[in-house]
């Protein structure tokens, strides 16, 4: 049961990366994540069913999810519309493709099937048949960490994060930022189809409406990760969604098991997340505001301190 | 170096709000030329630098920079040859990026690859030239941007600039926001560099003084004209009360007061 939330927070700590590149490294606030994530869980379903194997299955899912990222961020470009709305275009005519993709269907069961998640156990066949699907599930997630760091810490992948600090920047270095953000888009996007195309084959079926609030719980994630500790390393920022994706699913999971006691239905996690983005936004604030006024208190301290020693000087000189 | 004729910049055309900002404006620009741009608030200064970088489309007229005609370049293209450094220290560097991190996105100028550039040697030569700004930054590579002071944020935007290599370089007010010390060592910093890569150079100044002082011509603006352009031995005898008289005797009204004019 333990391993079961740490395999879940771990196939939703991919889709929180993602959203960590469009929210907080692109500053692109994208909803495109709703429908891409169920893109992805369809695409690799389909690919399965077709026999297609796992490989190119987790592939698909990727590059659609990335194709889902460019058409956002094309009709940002060329549309000039704010990033909100062309997110929310792409999501609405993915609702419709992503069951397209499932064959006129809202739901495909992945029965009798080889997945990733049915194989795991035969590879780690030294293991349990839970703590394989752990193994298997955390292994694919350093790969998947690992690239992203390195890749952030390439001179493109600076100049998405410069991007997303400051576009003026980017543009005084000759650098053309709607090519940026496509490619940025894409990339986030892509991951997000990823982490869907591997729940689909976790969970054993891929849905139209996997994605539904996948924003803002990847949202809680990242703000759970953000209180564990500050840093700007993109290794350690990455780590702490991935603990956050944990986290989340955690208390997530708490919600459903026990809240029952205090009359809690599986409805009201939605408003659970929402309440939980809520107050991690008003700490994070009381913290900055107190981190400031702190730090107004120590210079008020540094200058009363610089003038009593003046003073003393003045005085001795006086003597 | 640079050839402007006959631009014009109309904002908000056919509304209430219509505004002519240039008007039928010319001006060239030679190699090598350090040009200071003095003039009222809305006399079309910082517009005609928008329009020279390509902030703006030009409502009419042509650009020309190097032979070349950018009048449609987009402003990211004009950039391989313009480095632009603004009147607020923030926007020439990433505020939620290390130091380190901002300098390597100022190595070249264009699109960048996957090629990890950030390595030990490149570091000890961003120490290296973090150590003529004479702040410290040499030992804080790995600090946020955001936590530095303006004047030190706008020191590190110069130096980033002009790594990139420019071959021109436009100065908005770039020491208008900053206190009189660090602005004087921005200011030095500016002609070090100038000289140093032989940068061709406009700078807007609201400070008369400097105006006089730097570069080998003097351009002043009003509604949208040039309307004085001195060359470097016109302002060599210069004084600020004689630039004022001028600027009175052309304009042919009395200013509201000096101070309109003379924010030093």
């Amino acid at each position: 049961m333990l391993e079961g939330i740490f395999v879940d927070g771990l196939i939703f700590s991919i889709m929180v990366i993602g959203v960590l590149i469009s929210y907080r490294i692109l500053d692109f606030a994208d909803l495109t994540c709703d429908g891409s994530f169920a893109t992805g869980a369809a695409v690799a379903t389909m690919a399965i069913v077709q026999g297609l194997g796992l490989a190119t299955a987790l592939l698909l899912a990727l590059v659609s999810g990335a194709v889902a990222g460019v058409v956002t961020a094309t009709i940002h470009n060329r549309l000039k519309v704010p990033g909100l709305l062309a997110g929310i275009l792409t999501m609405t005519m993915l609702y419709s493709i992503n069951i397209r993709i499932l064959g006129g269907r809202a739901n495909v069961p992945l029965l009798r099937t080889t997945t990733l998640y049915t194989k795991f156990p035969q590879i780690f066949s030294m293991l349990s048949t839970s703590w394989a699907l752990l193994a298997g599930t955390l292994i694919i997630v350093m790969v998947v960490k690992f690239i992203i760091d390195i890749f952030f810490r390439t001179d493109l992948g600076i100049a998405i994060g410069a991007l997303g600090s400051n576009e003026q920047m980017i543009i005084s270095m000759g650098m053309d930022p709607k090519l940026l953000k496509v490619i940025g888009m894409a990339l986030s996007n892509g991951l997000i189809a990823l982490s869907g195309g591997l729940l689909a084959q976790y969970q054993g079926f891929a849905d139209a409406n996997l994605g539904q609030g996948m924003v803002v719980q990847g949202l809680a994630a990242i703000m759970i990760g953000e209180f564990l500790f500050d840093s700007n390393k993109i290794s350690l920022i990455t780590l702490r969604v991935v603990f956050g994706a944990i986290i989340y699913k955690a208390l997530m999971f708490l919600g459903r098991y026990y809240g029952y006691y205090i009359n809690l239905t599986p409805s009201d996690l939605k408003l659970l997340t929402g309440i939980l983005v809520i107050v991690s936004l008003i700490v994070a604030q009381t913290r900055s505001a107190a981190s400031s006024a702190d730090a107004r208190k120590k210079a008020l301290r540094r200058n009363k301190a610089r003038r009593e020693a003046e003073q003393k000087e003045a005085n001795h000189a006086n003597d | 170096m640079l050839t402007i004729e006959q631009v014009s910049k109309v904002f908000y055309p056919g509304t209430v709000n219509e505004k002519t900002a240039i008007e039928y404006l010319n001006l060239t620009v030679k190699d090598g030329d350090f040009i200071t741009v003095v003039g009222s608030n809305g006399s079309g200064k910082s517009t005609l630098f928008n329009l020279i970088a390509g902030t703006y489309p030009v409502t009419g007229g042509s650009i020309v920079l190097n032979d070349k005609d950018v009048t449609n370049t987009p402003e990211f293209r004009r950039a391989f040859t313009i480095g632009r450094i603004f009147q607020d220290p923030t926007k020439g560097t990433a505020a939620k990026m290390s130091i380190e991190d901002n300098m390597v996105t100022a190595l070249h100028k264009g699109m960048k690859g996957l090629k990890i550039s950030l390595n030990a040697k490149v570091r000890e030569e961003f120490k290296k030239e973090l150590s003529q700004l004479h702040m410290g930054l040499e030992d804080r590579l790995k600090d946020n941007v955001g936590l530095l002071s303006g004047g030190q944020r706008q020191a590190l935007t110069l130096l980033m600039t002009v790594l990139s290599r420019p071959q021109m370089l436009l100065l908005d007010e770039h020491t208008a926001a900053l206190d009189p010390r660090n602005a004087q060592i921005v200011m030095d910093l500016t002609t070090k560099f100038i000289n140093q890569y032989k940068l061709t150079s406009l700078m807007v100044t609201h400070n008369m003084q400097h105006a006089i002082d730097f570069g080998n011509r003097l351009i002043m603006m009003d509604e949208g004209k040039i309307i004085l352009d001195l060359t470097a031995e016109e302002k060599q005898s210069l004084t600020v009360p004689k630039l004022v008289q001028k600027f009175k005797s052309i304009k042919n009204k009395e200013y509201a007061s000096d101070e309109d004019l003379l924010v030093t």
